[in-house]
């Protein structure tokens, strides 16, 4: 009685979470799916077909036929998709560059400072993260205006004649600082984690062996970190293409991104069907960079584990 | 092996966490500022901490996004914890490589897809979007970073302590709320608090699944940023800040007291 | 028997020991550089003195070790021995005197330029490089040309018997394995001197046997110096030509193995190698090579030793288990040392007996006994009264 019991609680265990994102995660996604083979309409939802269970079977088959895949040929037709996704990329990678030659450093010099010290600065790393990405995004809004505070100091520094401002928010530009702004902790986390776990041994085994500091520092060092290289370039990258917020108080106009033309496609167009299928193509072209990422996680463990 | 920090090393976690926290104390400091301008300094005043909470709107956002943070937080460890559970002791199970792509999923989902397609749900099932919808939502991806935390934590539990349990006759439902909560309780906690910070923060998924009356505290200051920068914004922000380094700093501390205390407390009884 | 105790207490290469006149234990091969005056030390710690922050790790230790010796710190851990090593290596520099290597003085060089190498603890093998990326490693930074290098490794790996293994990463390999490689490693630059940092430590107790004859093997073979650090002393004992004890930074006592288990020079190195009996009293008379000492458990005892020591010094016999006779019955009128006492506790480990035997006035000493006979016949047993003896020359007096 007892195992039966046991047996009963454990499937309780399972069946709750489970269920709930089988609801709220699965389900959705394959409504958006759905929709995003449906067309438009001017309607409360606004597209067709609809349908409901109380049709029954032939409902649904009578639902099935009116599919199409128009939606997904105008993602082609109208070039702003294609530019948008590729852009998004575009700009997710530079900012990943960008956040690896930023993050490293700081990663190292935390690894290598005394040990009584590396809880502190962990924390601090994490700290911002905690609090509020809206805030951090809206941080370098005020620094980066025309009338903001790098041309006020840039002015009187002398760098900037008076009459002269800065150009960078609404730009490309704004976009990479606040993208490595904000992710630059999962950039250094990773990194920290592979430079701190490094023995420091190693280094002490190359110098004795005749080799330069400095060397070493490419032939052990680096190689050594690069599951942490791995790790934080992806954990910016990822999340990096689907950004909304960034480009949006960042950006220009003329900053495309794919997330900001969802958003668009979907608050401003109205257009339902339409931004379902920006996501479903966004989530497959974020399958590739999610599953090399999951690879070489389970790699590092199994590494680890051997 | 430490030879002591170098220049180089000083000057990159210098540098480092200046461009990290120079932004945020800049925002803090303007939030002081008598002017209305956020660029130019005219001297120390708090009344735009006055006018905020004089400004209804901004006050129920700000009510609306603690509930809706402090509920979902709250379901959320539940389930996370289950599902963190599920993931590292039940080894496999019908659909186990469904479930835990769906537990690491909503990681790295944008979230425009998440908002998107559970407003999209919500619609199909003709459910009244509101306080309850922006709850669900906020449970379903935080509860993913909730089973994250606390399966690093179970993966290093010694499972002889709930063998030990078990032998000495514990049912197991009782051994996990006497011996294993209790353990892992620090990991539960800190799952706890990253799911409210989640919520407390998201400005996407909200703006997706929210309905009349459900206007969060992200929302509100969305809608202001893009007008501009003023300083009650920079004062709503600074608020927002204190409590979470409040929070943060206290569970740190917590955790390190502790540990001090524990190192101690096993020291003497080497010693004694 | 011409040793005097406080002899071996000086801290210098040249051991004012007498040489020759006496021959304790064994000897592996003749090999002696340390006891003569002319040679010169081939490694010279001058003065050294080393502080980590008030910490003082090494307290203005002079020492020399000779080319082609064996040469083993010994100690607990947080002695020195460590930091001594660090600093041949490079990895740490003196806070005062000096560290001379051949005759060179290498203080300040850093580790990359010193014809030195070492075997660290940890291996510290490369992780991301195979077995023969890591013997190559040092020969590389040389730029030897790539047809020697390859000569090399092979030839390192056949002497560590690792061919088969050449292309295995370090997480392939066995603990026993890695420690070839790391020994492999070491020597493939062909150093003036091999550093040893607990270099068995990792391995299990039937392993470490087994590679502590390998390396003195291999030892001999190459005829290089090694310098090993460890707190095993059966270790130090075992590969060892000389052995230097420390003791929070200073060095305690350096000789041979056999010097150091016969005539410790302290109880702090008497109790650190081995196991022995210190029974306390006053020194009662010294002359012509014995020394009397009177002591509350066994009223006088003679043992046969070269002493400087006052009549009524505080003193301490020290005498090996295995050197105390156990009797029931009194033994000969002619022995000198006869002491009477109750068996407290019996140790069987089956080729011998340890007799922890209580003395009247409370010294514990233990007797190790051959089990010669079956267990069922053994005599003596627990709380009877025993008598206890030892010779004259089986005993040493410490006066610190």
């Amino acid at each position: 009685m007892a195992a039966h019991q046991d047996r009963a609680g454990r499937r309780l265990v399972i069946l709750v979470p489970y269920l709930w994102l089988l609801v709220f995660f699965l389900v959705p996604f394959l409504i958006v799916v759905k929709i995003s083979l449906s067309q438009i309409a001017i309607s409360m939802p606004p597209y067709i077909p609809t349908f409901s269970l109380a049709e029954g079977w032939a409902g649904l088959v009578d639902a099935f036929r009116q599919f199409s895949f128009d939606n997904y040929l105008w993602l082609t037709e109208d070039d702003l998709y294609i530019r948008s996704y590729l852009s998004s990329l575009w700009i997710a990678l530079v900012s990943t560059l960008i956040a690896l030659l930023v993050g490293y450093p700081i990663a190292y010099g935390m690894a290598r400072a005394p040990s009584h010290w590396r809880p502190t600065l962990l924390m601090l790393v994490i700290l911002p993260f905690w609090t509020s990405f809206l805030i951090r995004v809206y941080a370098w809004i005020g620094i980066l205006k025309p009338e903001g505070l790098l041309t006020v100091i840039l002015q009187t520094v002398g760098l900037l004649s008076p009459d002269e401002q800065v150009r960078i928010l609404n730009t490309n530009t704004a976009v990479y600082i606040g993208i490595v702004y904000s992710y630059l902790p999962f950039m250094v986390l990773p990194l920290y984690s592979a430079l701190e776990k490094m023995d420091g041994s190693l280094l002490e085994a190359a110098e004795d062996l005749g080799c330069h500091p400095l060397k070493a520092f490419w032939v052990i060092t680096f190689p050594l970190s690069i599951p942490g290289v791995v790790a934080g370039c992806f954990l910016v990258f990822i999340p990096a293409v689907g950004e909304f917020v960034i480009p949006d108080l960042l950006g220009g106009s003329q900053t495309l991104m794919i997330g900001k033309t969802l958003w668009a496609e979907f608050f401003s167009n109205r257009d339902w069907p339409v931004s379902s299928a920006v996501a479903v193509i966004l989530l497959l072209v974020l399958i590739v960079p999610i599953v090399a990422f999951q690879r070489a996680q389970q790699r590092a463990h199994e590494r680890e584990a051997g | 092996m430490n030879r002591g920090p170098s220049w180089f090393n000083i000057s990159s976690i210098v540098l480092g966490f200046a461009f990290l926290y120079l932004p945020i104390v800049i925002l803090v400091i303007f939030s002081f500022n008598e002017s209305r301008l956020v660029t130019v300094w005219a001297g120390f005043s708090t009344k735009w901490y006055g006018e905020l909470f004089r400004n209804q709107g901004l006050m129920d956002a700000a009510w609306v996004t603690a509930r809706v943070a402090f509920v979902s937080a709250s379901i959320a460890t539940v389930l996370g914890t289950l599902a963190a559970i599920t993931l590292v002791r039940f080894g496999r199970f019908h659909g186990r490589t469904l479930f835990s792509g769906m537990v690491y999923a909503p990681l790295v989902m944008p979230e425009v897809i998440t908002g998107l397609s559970l407003l999209l749900l919500f619609v199909a099932i003709n459910f009244d979007r509101g306080f309850w919808t922006v709850v669900i939502a906020h449970i379903t991806f935080s509860m993913c970073f909730v089973a994250v935390v606390v399966q690093s934590r179970l993966v290093t539990f010694d499972t002889s302590v709930e063998e030990a349990a078990m032998d000495l006759g514990c049912p197991p439902a009782k051994t996990f709320f006497v011996i294993t909560l209790p353990i892992i309780l620090p990991a539960v906690i800190s799952g706890w608090m990253l799911a409210f910070t989640l919520s407390l923060d998201d400005l996407v998924i909200a703006s997706f699944t929210t309905g009349p009356g459900a206007t969060t505290l992200p929302m509100k200051i969305y809608s202001q940023v893009r007008l501009g920068v003023t300083p009650e914004i920079n004062a709503v922000c600074t608020i927002l800040i204190a409590l979470v380094t409040i929070g943060v700093v206290t569970a740190s501390l917590i955790t390190k007291h502790q540990e001090v205390e524990r190192k101690r407390a096993e020291a003497a009884a080497v010693q004694g | 028997m011409a040793r005097k105790a406080s002899a071996a207490k000086a801290a210098s290469a040249k051991a004012k020991t007498p040489g020759g006149g006496k021959n304790v234990g064994p000897v592996r091969r003749t090999f002696a550089p340390w006891n003569d005056p002319a040679a010169k030390p081939f490694i010279l710690f001058e003065n050294v003195t080393k502080r980590f922050g008030d910490f003082v790790a090494v307290k203005n230790l002079t020492l020399g070790i000779h080319e082609r010796e064996f040469f083993s710190l010994l100690g607990p851990s947080g002695c020195g021995k460590t930091t001594l090593l660090r600093m041949l290596a490079g990895f740490e520099t003196p806070s005062e005197g000096r560290i001379l290597l051949d005759g060179q003085d290498v203080s300040t060089v850093p580790p990359y330029r010193r014809p030195v190498n070492m075997m660290f603890q940890s291996y510290a093998l490369f992780p991301h490089m195979n077995v023969a990326d890591n013997i190559a490693f040092g020969l590389k930074q040389d730029k030897m040309p790539k047809g020697e290098i390859a000569d090399r490794v092979d030839e390192m790996l056949k002497l560590v018997k690792l061919e088969p293994f050449k292309t295995r990463k370090p997480h392939q390999l066995s603990g026993g394995q890695r420690q070839r490689v790391a020994l492999a490693r070491s020597i493939a630059k062909r150093p003036k001197v091999l550093l040893l940092d607990e270099p068995l430590g990792a391995l299990d107790k039937k392993l470490r046997e087994q590679t502590q004859f390998e390396l003195t093997d291999l030892q001999q073979q190459l005829g290089l110096t090694f310098l090993i650090v460890t707190h095993d002393q059966e270790e130090a004992m075992t590969v060892s030509d000389r052995i230097a004890v420390m003791d929070h930074g200073e060095i305690v006592q350096v000789a041979t193995p056999a010097e150091i288990y016969e005539y410790p020079n302290s109880r702090y190195v008497a109790d650190f190698i081995g196991d022995i009996n210190l029974i306390e009293g006053t020194v009662a008379s010294v002359r012509s090579g014995k020394v009397t000492v009177d002591t509350p458990d066994a009223g006088k005892l003679v043992v046969q030793q070269d002493i400087a020591a006052d009549v009524g010094q505080k003193a301490w016999i020290a005498i090996r288990p295995e050197k105390v006779r156990i009797g029931l019955g009194k033994p000969a009128a002619r022995t000198p040392n006869v002491m009477r006492g109750e068996v407290w506790d019996i140790g069987y480990l089956g080729d011998v007996s340890t007799y922890h035997v209580r003395l009247p006035a409370g010294t514990t000493v233990k007797a190790l006994q051959a089990n010669a006979t079956r267990l069922v016949e053994r005599p003596i047993t627990w709380d009877e009264q025993v008598y206890l003896s030892f010779a004259p020359d089986g005993a040493v007096v410490l006066l610190s």
